[in-house]
């Protein structure tokens, strides 16, 4: 019996889709059998972050209309054999799907995989409550901004009413020249608001740009900070022991004359 | 990059990010305790209507608001009410009854 985990945020655009497309390769890429889904009817984005946008024939909705079976639906990722994608519908009503079918739906997935890993969409109505119907655990992903803090700091609350307990926190975008001179809340600032456990932090990196534009995902790049920072989240999820990664900001002309000030003020 | 000269001057709790931290502690105060400023305005004129019958109170100063309580644990500290009801003086208990 595999493990449901949903990765949401309440607040758009903080990276949920690129987390879940990350999480679910560098976990395929530990050797795990692995299924992403994409739980944002209308919004369809999870194929093009992971390059399978041409392959789609069935989606979601078509597997609890009956419309085709769940291993039709399903779409194999030719890089990594492990990995699955089940994707939203683009052009059907967010609410085609009821919350039973979801978790009727969500069991008999996670009878087939290690990881079923549930991309959830922005906001707190019905689409979130599908996500998480059948989740078993939950990561937040929010960047270090006051509203998607704000945002995640309702979803925890929200995610406690449902009984998903100790959900754990990806801090996404952070900007470690930022947090030096005080311009970006940092880590400990993070975990001080929300209070709970800390998966990971993904520094901002361009080449999750690239990578998206490429719709191949930032893992497969060995040398990439943000790339780096995901499959260390794959390997904390597997239950591995991995220290937090620690970027060092190379100290510039001006942070020097910045210090030098605050020597002689004192 | 010459805004950053102002920045050397200033004292290291003004940094935008410890700006960031307070706004953010304040207001979910409020959206954890589920409370609207109709709410605690309601709470707080109801509250003066019941203690006037009592004690005669500086109205002007009469503040009611909801403050964070300090966490013994690492979970989220519980919301506390915090009144302040400065008093002018006490009514004549048996006029009233």
């Amino acid at each position: 019996m595999g493990k449901v985990i949903v990765i949401t945020s309440g607040k758009g655009g903080v990276g949920k889709t690129t987390a879940t497309a990350n999480i679910g390769t560098a976990l395929a890429k530990l050797g795990k059998k692995v299924v992403v889904v994409d739980a944002d009817i209308g919004l369809r984005n999870l194929d093009v972050v992971l390059g399978l946008e041409n392959r789609i024939v069935y989606d979601i909705v078509d597997v609890v209309e009956g419309v085709c079976r769940l291993r039709q639906a399903l779409i194999k990722d030719k890089k990594h054999p492990g990995l699955h994608l089940l994707p939203a519908a683009q052009t059907k009503d967010k609410n085609a799907i009821a919350l039973e079918q979801m978790k009727t739906l969500i069991d008999e997935l996670k009878e087939h995989f290690d990881y079923v890993v549930i991309d959830c969409p922005a906001g707190i109505e019905q689409g979130f409550k599908n996500a998480i119907v059948g989740a078993d655990e939950a990561i937040v992903v929010s960047t270090p901004e006051v509203s998607a803090v704000r945002d995640a700091d309702r979803i925890i609350g929200l995610l406690e009413a449902a009984e998903i307990h100790d959900p754990k926190l990806i801090i996404n975008r952070l900007r470690y020249d930022m947090v030096k001179r005080g311009d970006m809340m940092n880590t400990e600032d993070m975990l001080d608001i929300l209070a709970i456990d800390l998966l990971g932090v993904v520094p901002d990196d361009e080449n999750i740009v690239i990578s998206t534009n490429r719709g191949d995902p930032v893992v497969n790049q060995d040398e990439s900070f943000a790339g780096t920072s995901f499959r260390n989240i794959a390997r904390r999820i597997d239950g591995e022991d991995v220290p937090f990664e620690e970027y060092k900001v190379e100290n510039g002309i001006m942070e020097r004359l910045r210090s030098f000030f605050k020597i002689n003020s004192n | 990059m010459n805004l950053n000269i102002f920045k050397w001057f200033n004292k290291e709790d003004k940094t935008s990010k410890n700006v960031a931290k307070e706004r953010l502690q304040l207001v979910l105060i409020h959206d954890r305790s589920n409370s609207s400023p109709e709410f605690i305005n309601s709470l707080k004129s109801d509250i003066l209507e019941v203690i006037s019958k009592y004690i005669e109170i500086d109205e002007s100063c009469f503040d009611v608001k909801l403050v964070q309580t300090d966490d013994d644990s690492n979970s989220r500290g519980k919301p506390a009410l915090v009144a302040n009801i400065p008093i002018k003086k006490m009514k004549d208990r048996k006029r009233t009854d």
